[in-house]
């Protein structure tokens, strides 16, 4: 596992745009050979999206050739409701880049049969040859997705019955009534996650430092789905200072040590020579 | 090779969407505007063309419910060529970024209705024009101490109510608005009549009280033609057809205004919008001599003085309708009130399609409404290019 540890959330964001510009370039996709992309909504990789449309606006990279493939969406909320996942990737991001519509993959909250469509969803992921990279945010109870606590560690995607916390959390979203909150999602599973080639988990601000920390620190444990990617081979966790709150002096430090290491991530090093050398 | 989507994307521009300005691209196919986003999800289409908009601003096309005439045509007094005229001044309109209007008739002698009315049919607009709505016909129902540029004699009262009105007008097919002054006698009963069968009806000309302006909008009406012009003035203890604008009316009351910078005093377009926001439209009420130089005219059977841009009743000092298009009175009227961007142009847009009834196809540049619209320079809004049912109909040199 990595730990990159950075100033604060504008440097997270630009740190992982840069780290998935590089993942793409390297790749050097075309329309055989296509770049899979695991997404993630809410408000940590908000800025991330920003640089990659900054990246893109600059001709830096295109998604021609990117298929993506978004973690969750709500249950019977409208596709146009303003707090639907489906809204958020195409105003935050599908509109203002070149990614192929039928190659934007998200999970439809209102299909006819939710098991099928989280069946039709995995079936999709094989064939496009599993996920190169994916990206993910987590809850301030260390959920990955909607992979509440308590989930199985080795899920595939479903529909999820939300936690009163998650549904406490999202009431802001509709007008402070939780009965307005859906209490279904349907989620990848932490399986699911897993099985990508390479994991990147965004994490900031102190309401966050302690799924760090059990995320990071301690065993894996369902209680803390996220936990679960200590045992991913190439999983990257980046975050911001305040993060960091509840993390031992030791870890931090060490981590920090490797700061040089990490900025190659971004720059030279290939991913083959990356994946050996921590 | 992809099958064509039909679809067009306007992108880099700003656009006037749920009453604000916004950085967003606009859509559109088959003559409407179109959902992106569900493009995108549900029928995972792209876009066959994509316009670089270079920062301009794009709004809903203006919607001018009273103009007389222009570019030397009256539409009250050339009875023969008509059509032409029509066709003439709807062409000219798509540089001011008028995309639907409704040509207006004034005060005239019963044979000139029989005459022009079955000749100005509605016309869905496009390179041949803009959209003609339907005509305005203002009298002769109105006031004679409120004539303003009508004339004394063809003035009448709808005495048999809607009866008298079918019989100076003959069919109503091609009318879509009627200025009435609802104090005369029958005329509560002919604004009714007209209301029943679909046309709207506006209140001016008139020496009405409040409390027979009420009594016109209870009846059926729901606009005022040229506010503060051709009515009482604004008297504290009876403010007359103005006080409308306060008045505890059930429906909103939209209100034709005139923002030339000449008709009506900058302080009096600030008391109307301050008082009731959502029932300003603003109106050219131009005459033959928009669009032309100064000279002598003619605006139905009276003969007309340009001087300065300024058109008057020949040998008096009498205003006769404004020269000034629609494009232009935007930003006289922004100016004039300080007000924002986004109301000066719903005053020209928005408001006008809710008074006449149309505001689920036009007006607005919401998902599924008609593509009519106007591209704007974001500083000057100089007019660059009109557009109808997603057709460029018009675009500066």
């Amino acid at each position: 596992m990595r730990l990159i540890i950075l100033d604060d959330t504008a440097a997270v964001a630009d740190w992982a745009a840069r780290f998935v510009l590089q993942r793409v370039t390297e790749f050097a996709p075309t329309a055989e050979r296509r770049f899979v992309l695991g997404l993630p909504t809410g408000g940590t990789p908000l800025g991330m999206y920003k640089r990659l449309i900054q990246f893109y606006k600059e001709g830096r990279i295109s998604f021609k050739y990117v298929t993506t493939f978004n973690m969750d969406e709500y249950v019977g909320l409208p596709r146009d409701h303003p707090e639907s996942y489906h809204y958020y990737m195409w105003n935050e991001f599908f509109k203002h880049i070149d990614i192929e519509p039928s190659q934007a993959h998200v999970l439809d909250g209102n299909a006819p049969n939710l098991v099928d469509e989280c069946t039709r969803f995995e079936k999709l992921i094989k064939e496009a040859g599993g996920v190169n990279l994916f990206i993910g945010g987590i809850g301030p109870d260390g959920h990955i997705a909607f992979n509440e606590p308590g989930s199985s560690l080795v899920s595939r995607t479903r529909a999820k019955t939300l936690a009163y916390d998650t549904l406490e959390a999202n009431k802001r979203f509709f007008g402070n009534d939780i009965s307005k909150v859906p209490r279904q999602a349907l989620t990848v599973g932490v399986g699911t996650v897993m099985d990508a080639k390479e994991v990147m988990i965004l994490i900031t601000g102190s309401h966050k430092a302690l799924a760090l920390a059990k995320a990071v620190e301690e065993g894996v444990n369902h209680m803390w789905t996220v936990s679960a990617f200590q045992q991913h081979p190439q999983a990257l966790f980046v975050c911001d200072e305040d993060a960091t709150l509840e993390l031992r002096v030791k870890t931090v430090k060490y981590f920090k040590a490797l700061s040089d290491e990490h900025q190659k991530m971004i720059a030279s090093a290939s991913v083959t020579q990356q994946h050996v050398l921590h | 090779m992809k099958a064509k989507s039909g679809l067009t994307r306007f992108s880099n521009c700003f656009i006037l969407r749920d009453g604000k300005i916004i950085k967003e691209d606009l859509w559109i196919r088959n003559g409407k505007i179109a959902n992106p986003e569900q493009v995108f999800y549900v029928e995972q289409e792209e876009a066959d063309i994509t316009v670089n908009s270079e920062d301009s601003l794009i709004v809903p096309g203006f919607i001018d419910i009273q103009i007389n005439g222009g570019w030397g045509v009256d539409f009250s007094y050339d009875s023969e060529n008509v059509e032409e005229g029509v066709k003439k001044v709807s062409k000219q309109l798509l540089a001011h970024g008028v995309t639907s209007f409704c040509p207006t008739m004034v005060t005239s002698e019963k044979e000139k209705y029989s005459n022009i009315l079955p000749k100005i049919q509605k016309r869905q607009g496009g390179e041949h024009g803009a959209t003609v709505l339907g005509v305005h016909l203002e009298g002769p129902f109105i006031s004679l101490a409120k004539k303003g540029a009508h004339k004394d004699e063809y003035i009448l009262n709808p005495e048999k109510g809607l009866e008298s009105i079918k019989e100076v007008y003959g069919s109503l097919d091609n009318v879509i608005l009627v200025t009435i002054a609802p104090e005369l006698p029958g005329a509560l009963d002919a604004i009714r009549g007209l209301s029943n069968m679909g046309i709207k009806v506006a209140l001016g000309h008139s020496s009405a009280s409040l409390a027979q302006g009420e009594e016109g909008i209870k009846n059926g009406a729901n606009l005022i033609t040229h506010l503060f012009n051709a009515m009482l003035p604004f008297h504290h203890r009876d403010p007359g057809l103005v006080g409308l604008l306060a008045s505890k009316t059930d429906r909103q009351v939209y209100y034709g205004i005139i923002s030339d910078g000449i008709h009506t005093h900058p302080a009096a377009l600030r008391i109307a919008c301050r008082t009731n926001q959502e029932g300003l439209i603003l109106v050219s009420d131009a005459v033959a001599a928009q669009g032309l130089p100064d000279g002598a005219y003619r605006i139905g059977p009276q003969a007309v003085n340009v001087n300065e841009g300024r058109a008057y009743v020949a040998g008096t000092k009498t205003l006769c309708g404004s020269t000034t298009a629609l494009d232009q009175s935007i930003k006289t009227f922004k100016e004039a009130t300080e007000c924002s961007l986004e109301y000066a142009i719903e005053a020209a847009t928005l408001h006008p399609a809710k008074a006449l009834g149309i505001d689920d196809r036009k007006g607005k540049l919401n998902f599924g409404f008609d593509a009519d619209f106007v591209i704007l320079h974001p500083k000057s809004l100089k007019v660059l290019s009109t557009w109808i049912a997603g057709e460029c109909v018009y675009r500066s040199s």
